[in-house]
């Protein structure tokens, strides 16, 4: 456990979680990054504005950022990136959330829908990684 | 639009500080087998916090039709996406503030994700959407 960070994991959290809040309050919008993200691509178009406001404030975060402290990147071989990205993309699509949409905004909004998807993305995260890094 | 720029800016911003945006650091939260680093959970925790208190009130002034059924689609959508949370290390918000990076592996991933999106919605025309 060499590699805990506190102090810094609790405060992104609530930095997090007051965006989350304030999309809610100002927007009337679930912050869940991937309903966002699909909601861009779907046909007919419809609120594509802030959509892609909130995509290019993530955007700009990350620029911000990395003019401060450089990115810590994990190389890995774009081959399993692709499998992750499509995976990712059509699963949170099929679940209708990801990390934030059911993690951040439906746990906080106590919804037993959000739980299960947590602790089932949770899960097949750890089995994955867990093949990924001890059995292959 | 204003304030969705600003709100996407702030959790960029909480995605970096918390280590988020680091897909080495996501893969030791997941690796319970290994060297487990638990500080996502304080991620999730801290902003779990937040949202908890100030959810309710807000979803109460203005309702919103949110699903609240569990169904064999959350389940099946949850376990596709956290295989492929497991091997890349990237969830959806964290892979696109890392597009900033300008790393052809981050622009693979994205790429990937928004193409899996758009198989999912011809396969299932029906879906939940957000």
């Amino acid at each position: 456990m060499n590699n805990f960070t506190p102090v810094s994991a609790l405060a992104g959290g609530v930095l997090i979680g007051v965006a989350s809040v304030w999309l809610l309050a100002a927007n009337g919008r679930i912050a869940g990054v991937s309903g966002i993200l699909h909601g861009l691509f779907a046909q007919p178009p419809g609120d594509r504005a802030w959509r892609a406001a909130f995509i290019a404030g993530l955007l700009v975060a990350g620029v911000v950022w990395q003019f401060f402290l450089p990115a810590n990147q994990n190389p890995m071989h774009w081959g399993w990136l692709a499998l992750a990205g499509l995976l990712v993309g059509f699963g949170t699509r099929i679940g209708g959330g990801c990390t934030s949409g059911h993690g951040v905004c439906g746990l906080g909004r106590f919804s037993l829908r959000s739980l299960v998807a947590v602790v089932v993305f949770m899960a097949a995260g750890m089995a994955a990684t867990y093949v990924i890094r001890h059995v292959l | 639009m204003i304030s969705a720029f600003g709100a996407g800016l702030l959790f960029g911003i909480g995605l970096w500080l918390s280590g988020m945006a680091n897909p080495g650091k996501v893969l030791d939260f997941l690796d319970v087998a290994g060297h487990w680093d638990p500080s996502l959970l304080l991620v999730m925790g801290g902003a779990v916090a937040v949202t908890a208190v100030a959810f309710r009130p807000l979803l109460k002034r203005t309702p919103m039709d949110l699903k609240s059924s569990v169904d064999k689609q959350l389940v099946i959508g949850a376990a596709i996406f956290g295989l492929g949370w497991g091997i890349g290390g990237y969830c959806p918000g964290p892979a696109l503030t890392a597009l900033s990076t300008f790393s052809a592996e981050v622009l693979v991933f994205v790429g990937a994700m928004i193409a899996g999106g758009v198989l999912a919605r011809i396969a299932s025309p029906a879906g939940p959407g957000a």
